[in-house]
């Protein structure tokens, strides 16, 4: 099939970017949408112009190191899935494809279509995580049961990939996703608790730091995720928030 | 230098309580003048650098990824083994061990699988401490599958993400180092040269891939925990990034390579589908607990199926061949991955392959679904219920056990596994091989060490399902931090490394100067170009099935390879800034160097064993024959300036108490 790619190209982070045509013919319907960009750039190369830079690696949909905004939506078309899973056979001949970068106030442009997402890592750092030491002398697994209706939530919650597709495709950049959805994994499991309202608390104030809007619950964010992850989360990020916020002693 | 594993004297059972109770400590007062470098932050990376600086160590830790969640650990499916007997079927760890050492082909350490035994259980505590919500049962505790080579359920798992849960715990114990500035963080960052001052490994020249400045980090000790070389086959179930320059720059500068040719083919991978595929994508082992493997049993069948003429489904059950079943029936569907890939081959090559390349076997859940759809409807009391309703509390049953297995399955091939067979063939997986370490997890460089699957030692010549992950975490969080005191308890005194000394200065010039041969060398392929045919070189001759001629073969075309790639490869844009094609370059550069060092291996191991099967030495029934008398022992390699001419070094194993035996799933 043939398709014509309209793709950012921006040469660094201060540098001025623009949308730039490239017609692409020979593409399989079986490629992914990746590799039909490995397809294009090989004859970037060929035709010495430099190829086009995104962020991959796994290629399976479950590092979230993937991205692009494609059509106007996070991953392209299609739901649950990355845009690696994303594949050639979901366009037709004789289509313009668009390709962005996730777009975010607190996603700046490194090179074309690739983003730092670094403000991610920080919101983990600011709680994300139970202050248990690697010793390995810890209780038995198995001393505290965990109802499997809470555990299976908790799991849900935790197969965020931290791709940044939700703050891409909310009009406000909110990262309430993204932050609700670790909150929530701890929040459910009993190991959780002793520090569920500093990590609350915390973790939002580091999303506000960062640059990300709030949530006005249009809930495009749960439609455009990969992984599925519910609004549920941001509504229990909320109580939780509010609860810690009334009764922290700090 | 001659090769000392270290293994600690005394009883099994004892070597490492002994051992690690004689390690000399370091004070704590002492720990905050010794820095540490770790390379890579997948299972081995993460909780390595998470429980060094818990410690008290200061600790910087790198990943080319654009976080350290990203790592390649995060891609593992299935699950993690440990010896808890929560099932009550008989499992100890001195059972798991056994299962290792056998499911290894009797080419691994006693001492140091008995350890990751042993250390197994301690793993599951720690995870579910730090919240890894791992599958439960309807009582709420912890519940558990089978995988191949055992008869025992001993595998926790997270749906069919359990790598994903595994890593973000040792992503959060990080975090939370990282948040108290005990750990510094460098991502975006490659590391592309060791620095050895004094014989010892005092330091990286690690690239900014963002800016493509090169800067110099020193340490007291550097650990290595960059994973596997998968993609030495260009096509693998490996990451696109992941890489081998690390551990090949360490082999360079005096780090033994230790069975390189001992490469996992894992079993059932979605196969390829054209010549612009990238990488392929693995469905988990676990798949096996309930999926029936088959091929028509008349070639004729086959045929059809491959002209698109007939239908699995329109297959009669006597005119299928579970070949599995029938070879060994006593492990069945899940006998280990190098006697699964091998029977699928086998099938294949004899013209029974089912998909338009001819390489392809079913994977049939058809049987599962009826089974457990059966079960469902005796649960909810239904009487007479009909074949179409006990299908559907069947297709139920088995989508909440791998429905994101059978969802990335129906996206990749837009083929519904729930009504059709899935296709599967073996694929690339993982790797055995790798840096040499001793006991302590230190390389033949002096304070270089190697965790998780950039090192050689746990898994023999074949790997068993869902113990990588246990191998990665218990390098990390339990061994390399006390085993590297051993060596850093005699730095005491040696305060901050300076990276003005002149071992410094070369090694970033060394890495300056290939930086810019490929930016400056106008050669006319791109890199992927020369990516490929490595990848088709590899998997032709070094790949499931090796012999003399092949070999020989592969190290004169891979040679040839080099020079053609040195000679021709185009590299576009600059230095200065974000280049990934510069980066792709450097890495393919060392996996062709990688590429000829399997070979040679592959060559020089003259018998069947594992992973590694050597057409010529094979029983009348096409079984591997390994050759005990000769081969008991880990091939170290010892770089000399040619791979192929690579030195020699053999590490004796000796078995005291598990008896070698010839392996049977019969």
């Amino acid at each position: 099939m043939d398709v014509t790619l309209k793709i950012w190209r921006q040469a660094g982070p201060e540098a001025k970017g623009e949308m730039k045509t490239y017609p692409i013919s020979g593409v399989e319907e079986d490629m992914s949408f990746l590799e039909m960009l490995d397809y294009l750039n090989e004859q970037l190369i060929d035709q010495g112009i430099e190829p086009v830079v995104f962020d991959h690696d796994c290629r399976e949909g479950i590092c979230g190191m993937c991205s692009l905004f494609i059509n106007g939506e996070a991953h392209g078309p299609g739901r649950k899935i990355t845009t690696c899973q994303l594949h050639m056979r979901e366009f037709k001949s004789g289509d313009t494809i668009y390709i962005e970068p996730f777009r975010a106030k607190a996603f700046p442009i490194i090179k074309d279509l690739m983003v730092d997402r670094s403000a991610f890592d920080r919101i983990q750092r600011a709680g994300g995580f139970i202050s248990v030491n690697t010793s390995g002398n810890t209780i038995d697994a198995n001393a505290i049961p965990v109802p499997k209706e809470n555990a299976d939530k908790a799991f849900d919650a935790a197969t965020c990939i931290g791709c940044g597709a939700c703050v891409a495709t909310c009009k406000n950049s909110s990262a309430m996703l993204f932050a609700s959805a670790k909150i929530s994994q701890f929040s459910l499991l009993p190991q959780g608790q002793p520090e569920a309202k500093e990590r609350v608390l915390n973790m939002v104030n580091q999303m506000d730091l960062e640059g990300f809007g709030n949530c006005t619950n249009t809930g495009a964010c749960e439609v455009e995720c990969p992984k599925g992850i519910s609004l549920e989360n941001i509504a229990r990020m909320n109580r939780d928030y509010l609860f810690a916020s009334l009764s922290s002693n700090k | 230098m001659a090769l000392d594993s270290k293994i600690p004297a005394g009883p099994l059972g004892e070597k490492w309580t002994k051992h690690k109770g004689e390690i000399p400590l370091v004070s704590p007062a002492n720990k905050r003048l010794i820095d540490v470098i770790v390379v890579g932050t997948g299972l081995a990376g993460s909780s390595a650098a998470a429980s060094l600086a818990e410690m008290g160590y200061n600790v910087k830790a790198f990943c080319f990824q654009d976080s350290p969640r990203r790592a390649h650990s995060i891609a593992a499916q299935g699950g993690i083994n440990a010896a808890k007997n929560y099932q009550n079927d008989g499992d100890s760890v001195y059972r798991l061990f056994y299962d290792t050492i056998k499911g290894g082909d009797y080419r691994s350490r006693e001492a140091n699988v008995h350890r990751l035994a042993e250390v197994s259980r301690n793993i599951i505590d720690q995870c579910v401490a730090q919240g890894v919500p791992f599958a439960r049962d309807y009582g709420g505790l912890l519940d558990n599958r089978s995988f191949g080579g055992v008869q025992v359920s001993r595998t926790f798992y997270a749906k069919g993400q359990t790598g994903q849960q595994l890593l973000l715990g040792a992503y959060s114990a990080l975090n939370r180092q990282i948040a108290k500035g005990r750990v510094k963080m460098y991502a975006r960052h490659e590391m592309q040269e060791l620095v050895v001052v004094d014989g010892k490994a005092r330091g990286i020249i690690a690239k900014n891939l963002v800016t493509g400045e090169f800067e110099r980090h020193s340490a007291h000790a550097v650990l290595l925990c960059t994973g596997g070389y998968g993609n030495v086959f260009f096509l693998s179930t490996n990451a696109m990034g992941s890489n081998v320059t690390a551990a090949w720059k360490a082999h360079r500068k005096g780090a033994y390579m230790a069975n390189p040719c001992f490469t996992q083919i894992h079993p059932t991978c979605i196969p390829v589908s054209g010549e612009n595929q990238s990488k392929l994508t693995l469905m988990s082992e676990s798949l096996r607990n309930d999926g029936r493997i088959w091929v028509p049993a008349k070639k004729e069948d086959a045929e059809a199926i491959r002209g698109g003429k007939l239908h699995p489904n329109d297959i009669a059950e006597e005119n299928r061949d579970y070949y599995l079943e029938r070879r060994y029936p006593a492990f069945g569907n899940l006998v280990p991955r190098d006697v699964a890939s091998r029977a699928a081959k086998e099938r294949c090559d004899a013209g029974y392959g089912v998909n338009k390349t001819g390489e392809a076997v079913y994977l049939d859940f058809a049987a599962a679904i009826m089974r457990y759809g059966a079960e469902q409807a005796h649960v909810k009391g239904m009487k007479n219920p009909s074949d179409k309703d006990i299908k559907a509390l069947g297709e139920k049953v088995v989508e909440a056990k791998y429905g994101n297995l059978f969802q990335m399955y129906e996206k990749i091939t837009a083929s519904n596994p729930y009504k059709e067979p899935m296709m599967i063939y073996p694929a690339v997986h993982y790797t055995m091989g790798g840096l040499w370490v001793d006991y302590n997890l230190m390389t033949s460089i002096p304070g270089c060490f190697a965790l998780g699957e950039a090192n050689f030692s746990d898994h023999g010549a074949n790997r068993l399902g869902a113990s990588a992950l246990m191998q990665g975490l218990a390098d990390g969080y339990f061994v390399a931090p006390y085993t590297v005191g051993e060596f850093l308890s005699k730095d005491i005194r040696t305060g901050a490394i300076s990276t003005d000394s002149l071992e410094f200065e070369e090694a970033e010039k060394a890495v300056r100067e290939r930086t810019d041969k490929f930016i400056n060398n106008n050669g006319t392929k791109s890199v992927d170009f020369f990516h490929k045919r490595l990848g088709k070189i590899m998997w032709n001759e070094v790949g499931m099935a090796r012999n003399e001629k092949g070999l020989k073969q592969a190290i004169a075309d891979i040679q040839a390879l080099r020079e053609e790639f040195y000679a021709d490869v185009r590299v576009l844009g600059s230095a200065n800034g974000m280049n990934p094609e510069l980066d792709k370059a450097g890495r393919v550069a060392d996996l062709i160097e990688l590429g000829e060092l399997m070979a040679k291996d592959a060559l020089e191991r003259k018998e069947s064993c594992g992973g590694h099967f050597r057409e010529e030495y094979q029983s009348e029934e096409g079984e591997a024959l390994r050759d005990d008398e000769n081969f008991t022992f880990v091939s170290a390699w010892e770089f000399t300036g040619v791979p192929a001419e690579a030195k020699l070094h053999k590490e004796e194993l000796t078995f005291e108490n598990v008896e070698l035996k010839t392996r049977s799933y019969k």
